[in-house]
C-alpha cells in the first residue's frame, strides 16, 4: 500500500500541495486520507456486526454442562438478548457448535462430521473442562478425547465444572468481539490445515 | 420380610452359602460360582421368594478375583438381596450365564463380557457390544494397560 516516494512528490505537486519529506527519510511513504480502504473495512464492519449478532448455536451437549448451556437460553440469563436467538438442532442451519461435555472415542467423528457440515463461517465453544481437556473426572481412560480441540479447531474456551451460565454468557460475547475483529482480505479457515497440526 | 427371615431361607437353597450385611440395607450372599445357576433359578422359582427382577448387573474387579454383582427385587414381596459370585482364575474367566431366568441378564452379561472378559456358559451370543469387534483387552479391568490414552500412576 506504499507508494514510491517520487511519485507521490509529483502528485503533490501536480495537485498544488507541497510536502516535505527528508531525503534520507527511511521506507515508503503512506498517503494518508485518500480513503483507499474505506469500502472493505466498512464492508467488513456491517458483515462482522451482523455475523457476530445473530450467531445461531448448535447444541452439542454431551453431559453436565448441557444443564448450564439449556440455563443460559433460559428466562433468567436468556442469551438471546445477545442474538444467539435461535438454537438449532442442524447443522447445516448453525453458525456456532457449544460443546457441553465429554468427547469419546466414539463421539468424535460425529462432532467431526457435524462440524464439517456446518456451513462457513462457523466457530466453536468449547464448555468446561471435559471440552477442553477431557475433564476432572474420567480424564485417565482408554475412552476420553482429552480436549475436543483434537477433533475441531476451537475459537473460545470456558473453563468450569460446569461454568455458571454468566461464563457461558461471557464467553459467547467474547467470541463476538472475536468476530468482530476479522476482515475479508484475510480471513482463514480453521480447519485449513488443521488436521496437519497447524494451531 | 426382613433380612433375616429372607437368610433362613435361603440358606436351604445351596451349600457354601455365605451371608454379610456390608452396612448396607441388603442382604448379601455369596455363592460359590458352581451353584450359581441353582441358587439363581430357585431364588425366583421359590414361593416364599419370587425374585423375578435383576434391576442391576454389575461387573465388578476386586483385584485378585473377577466377579458380578446381581441385584434382585420381588415385584410381588417387595423385597431385595443382592448375590455375588466370584471367579479366582484371570486368564479365563467362566460363570454361567443366568438369561434364562432374568431375560434382562443378556445384555447385562454382554457388558461384562465386553468390559470385565468373564465368559457366561449358554449365553446365546457372546460378542463385543459397546467396543469394536477387534478391539484387545478388557478395559475396566484393573490392571488393563492402554500406554496411549491413560496415564499409569
Amino acid at each position: 500500500m506504499g507508494v514510491e516516494k517520487k511519485r507521490f512528490l509529483n502528485q503533490s505537486e501536480a495537485e498544488g500541495l507541497k510536502q516535505v519529506i527528508p531525503e534520507d527519510f527511511p521506507g515508503k511513504v503512506i498517503p494518508g486520507g485518500n480513503g483507499g480502504n474505506i469500502v472493505v473495512t466498512t464492508l467488513d464492519n456491517v458483515i462482522n456486526w451482523g455475523r457476530s449478532n445473530s450467531l445461531w448455536p448448535l447444541y452439542f451437549g454431551t453431559s453436565c454442562c448441557a444443564i448450564e448451556m439449556m440455563q443460559t437460553g433460559a428466562p433468567k440469563h436468556d442469551f438471546s438478548r445477545f442474538g444467539f436467538e435461535v438454537a438449532r438442532p442442524s447443522a447445516r442451519q448453525a453458525d456456532l457448535i457449544i460443546i457441553a461435555g465429554t468427547i469419546v472415542n466414539k463421539m468424535g467423528p460425529v462432532l467431526r462430521r457435524l462440524y464439517d457440515q456446518m456451513a462457513e463461517p462457523k466457530y466453536v465453544i468449547a464448555m468446561g473442562a471435559c471440552a477442553i481437556s477431557g475433564g476432572p473426572f474420567y480424564y485417565n481412560t482408554y475412552s476420553v478425547i482429552k480436549g475436543a480441540d483434537h477433533v475441531i479447531p476451537v475459537d473460545v474456551y470456558i473453563p468450569g465444572c460446569p461454568p455458571r451460565p454468566e461464563a457461558l454468557l461471557e464467553g459467547m460475547i467474547m467470541l463476538q468481539k472475536k468476530i468482530k475483529t476479522e476482515n475479508m482480505k484475510h480471513k482463514v479457515n480453521p480447519i485449513d490445515g488443521f488436521d496437519e497440526g497447524k494451531v | 420380610m426382613k433380612n433375616e427371615d429372607l437368610q433362613n431361607i435361603i440358606n436351604e437353597l445351596g451349600e457354601n452359602l455365605e451371608f454379610t450385611k456390608e452396612e448396607s440395607e441388603f442382604l448379601n450372599i455369596i455363592v460359590p460360582k458352581e451353584q450359581l445357576y441353582k441358587v439363581c433359578s430357585q431364588l425366583k422359582s421359590n414361593p416364599d421368594l419370587k425374585f423375578d427382577y435383576a434391576f442391576c448387573i454389575t461387573g465388578m474387579d476386586w483385584g485378585a478375583e473377577l466377579g458380578v454383582i446381581y441385584h434382585l427385587h420381588s415385584t410381588v414381596f417387595e423385597h431385595e438381596i443382592v448375590v455375588k459370585v466370584k471367579t479366582e482364575d484371570r486368564e479365563n474367566p467362566v460363570l454361567d450365564s443366568v438369561h434364562d431366568i432374568w431375560q434382562t441378564a443378556e445384555f447385562h452379561e454382554l457388558e461384562i463380557y465386553d468390559f470385565f472378559g468373564i465368559k457366561f456358559n449358554n449365553h446365546p451370543k457372546l460378542r463385543r457390544l459397546f467396543l469394536t469387534p477387534e478391539w484387545e483387552g478388557f478395559p475396566l479391568r484393573k490392571d488393563y494397560v492402554d500406554e496411549a490414552n491413560m496415564i499409569i500412576k
